[in-house]
């Protein structure tokens, strides 16, 4: 008995050691919280890790002298769970940023833990643009994308070629609500109409029900507001039901990873917005080209972005020649960002980051001339342009 | 959302469809449920993981053996009734005669064994099974276009449970089934080898959950999730029916696919929960379920 309690003292003793010693000289560790598994683990999950660890390696695998660690999670879309292991991450483990990946419910319970603990983070997968909304709080980034910029070039694009009524089919969660919101702002304001919508829960994987009651809307498209497997398996379903024969789809959310599930006959024609892909231009392609050798599967924009916010906060990191939360944080807001995923990049106060985005539309399958080559690049648009003005966002660190 | 003659037919009619077609899952699995408690008043837990391995296992034989659906239409069943026969033989079988708590336990325990295999080697996130190439056409029924592998799902299932009911009701082997539920000791009495008789009834009933599977794979994602979020459901369902009745479980799971369906036009929220309230009632009116008899 006494020896156990001996033991244990030692053991806790040598713990509490290392942990402070790690304070003092440890690496730098980067955490990465997302879903490894569920419907959007192909889009990011283990892709992601492998990009981030990328970004390690061609920054050099140190930083300030010291060495740079990524720490992974599995969330499994469950947002107390993501909440949890961050606030493990910042206040036990000493990770110095997090990277944050798909589903906007879970990053939005982790967005206060990160002013809390004043630490960087960076959202990459989820794109809900409450996240610079009214609780941005300058710590956090929304560095990709966001529902804004999607559904005011999609639904722009799609409404310019006659599609004027809307129907609705929306991931029953923080992130579809938000992108039906911007959407239907967009749609009304180009003087279309929202005829309904219909509500599926996240991962609902038989969409069939809701098929016939958005063919009953008598709608002329029929907008997907969710994303990843949900929205590959709603293209599906809606060709299988005939939904395509007298509606237009319009995807708000596609990754490529979705495409590629659903193939070409079905996905011809869609269009899409997205801030990268995989075959924009050399600098991207070469890129891709090392994903693919290891992930045997070309990246999702999310995963050129998680390769893109690990690098610029080493970036930014180097520059403040600290990892102090608020120094780096101001480094990042300084920096323009040019990389292989970002053109023309710039944070706004409220941590959303500002660059072109681009319209595509499907390939058909006799266009596609290799593997994965999916998209033609229809529109580039510029940042302001596809993100709109501050204002809409309602940050109060905008003003 | 709650006007009811503001519904067009066409919507109403496809709804109907589909409604009937979970209804056959459903059937199906409350029949496989209801055969293993009427022999054994045994309330198999494990249920939702055998059909979640029939979906896996066909999945599985496309992918790694590349096998047909048509061969994983007969060979998935097989192999999760094998799966059910051992179950039976080596750990059911000792709590024979014990409180029923312990082999729902057991079954429970089973069944987050399983599912958490599943999920270790394929994680949760679904993967599609595409129906066979004969069967992806579509048809056109005027107010909707039905794929046609739901009509086949459909039928097969609806066959397969009244070939069922025939098989205990109509058969000598079916009548010892049924004498065996009303009094075990006394068929055994008459030299008839009962422990065999409910160690392969275990194993049907668990092959008609696999053969349930895979009809769904193609329809649903195939994921080692599916079979818990549907078995709470047959539950009710069975309970609803009667424990223990054959035509009380094929009739219900068909009526709730279809009572289900028409909440989804009629307040599409409470489509999830109706099934509850159903229960809900039944047990106050007839404790012992519609089908069943009181004890």
């Amino acid at each position: 008995m006494k020896f156990r309690h001996v033991a244990l003292a030692a053991v806790l003793t040598l713990g509490f050691a290392t942990a402070a010693q790690a304070q003092v000289k440890g690496p730098v560790k980067i955490g990465f919280i997302t879903d490894m598994s569920g419907v959007y683990s192909s889009l990011d999950g283990p892709g992601g890790t492998a990009a981030i660890k990328m970004a390690i390696h061609d920054f050099g695998g140190s930083v300030l002298g010291r060495k740079i660690e990524l720490v992974t999670f599995d969330h499994q879309s469950k947002a107390d769970l993501a909440a949890a292991k961050a606030k493990e991450f910042f206040s036990q483990d000493g990770v110095d940023m997090l990277i944050g990946g798909t589903n906007s419910g879970a990053m939005l319970a982790i967005e206060p833990l990160a002013a809390q603990y004043k630490k960087p983070f960076i959202v990459i997968g989820a794109g809900a643009s409450t996240i610079v909304g009214k609780q941005c709080n300058g710590y956090t980034s929304l560095y990709a994308y966001n529902t804004t910029a999607l559904a005011r070039v999609t639904a722009g694009a799609v409404i310019k070629h006659g599609g004027r009524s809307w129907y609705f089919l929306t991931a029953d969660y923080a992130f579809g609500k938000a992108l039906e919101v911007d959407a239907t702002k967009v749609v009304e304001a180009d003087g279309g109409k929202v005829l309904g919508h219909v509500m599926a829960p996240l991962g609902a994987s038989n969409f069939s029900s809701y098929m016939l009651q958005a063919q009953a809307s008598g709608a002329d498209v029929l907008a997907l507001a969710n994303a990843g497997g949900d929205a590959a398996n709603s293209i599906k379903q809606a060709t299988q039901f005939g939904v395509t024969k007298k509606m237009k789809l319009a995807g708000l959310l596609l990754f490529i990873t979705d495409i590629h599930s659903v193939g070409l006959p079905a996905a011809q024609g869609l269009y899409l917005t997205a801030p990268w892909y995989w075959n924009l231009n050399a600098e991207s392609r070469a890129w891709s080209k090392r994903f693919y050798a290891q992930m045997n599967a070309m990246p999702s924009f999310s995963q050129a972005g998680d390769y893109s916010a690990a690098l610029s906060y080493l970036k930014a990191v180097k520059a403040a020649g600290t990892t102090d939360g608020a120094k780096v944080m101001a480094e990042l807001h300084k920096m323009k960002v040019n990389d292989m995923f970002i053109h023309n990049g710039s944070m706004r106060p409220s941590g959303l980051m500002i660059h072109d985005m681009y319209l595509m539309q499907v390939k058909t399958p006799a266009e596609s001339k290799e593997p994965w080559d999916y998209y033609n690049v229809v529109q580039t648009v510029p940042g302001n342009e596809a993100f709109g003005p501050a204002a809409a966002y309602g940050c109060p660190l905008d003003k | 959302m709650t006007e009811i003659f503001g519904v067009p037919v066409s919507l109403l009619l496809g709804q109907l469809l589909l409604g009937l077609l979970n209804g056959t899952t459903y059937a199906m699995l409350s029949l496989g449920l209801a055969v293993i408690f009427g022999l054994m008043d045994e309330v198999n837990f494990a249920h939702g993981a055998f059909f979640m391995m029939g979906a896996m296992f066909a999945w599985m034989g496309g992918q790694y053996f590349h096998l047909s659906f048509w061969w994983m239409l007969l060979l998935a069943p097989l192999l999760v009734g094998l799966v059910g026969l051992l179950v039976e033989r080596l750990m059911l079988r000792r709590l024979r005669g014990m409180d029923p708590i312990y082999g729902l336990l057991l079954t429970f325990g089973l069944a987050l064994l399983i599912e958490g295999l599943f999920r270790t080697f394929f994680g949760v996130s679904g993967s599609p099974y595409n129906p066979p190439e004969l069967l992806s056409g579509v048809l056109n029924l005027g107010f909707m276009y039905l794929p046609l592998y739901y009509v086949f799902a459909m039928v097969a299932s609806v066959v397969v449970c009244f070939g069922t009911w025939l098989l205990i009701e109509r058969t000598k082997l079916g009548s010892y089934l049924r004498a065996g539920t009303e009094n075990p000791s006394l068929v055994q009495a008459f030299g008839i080898n009962f422990p065999l008789l409910v160690m392969l009834t275990f194993a049907f009933g668990s092959a008609l959950a696999g053969l349930a599977g895979v009809l769904s794979a193609p329809i649903v994602q195939v994921s080692p999730l599916m079979g818990s979020n549907l078995i709470i459901v047959v539950f009710a369902i069975v309970v609803i029916g009667g424990m223990g009745s054959v035509m009380g479980a094929i009739v219900s799971g068909l009526a709730l696919g279809v009572i289900e369906a028409l909440a989804k036009v009629v307040y599409a929220p409470i489509s999830s929960t109706v099934v509850f309230i159903l229960m809900a009632v039944v047990l106050t009116v007839r404790p012992a379920g519609l089908f069943g008899k009181e004890k």
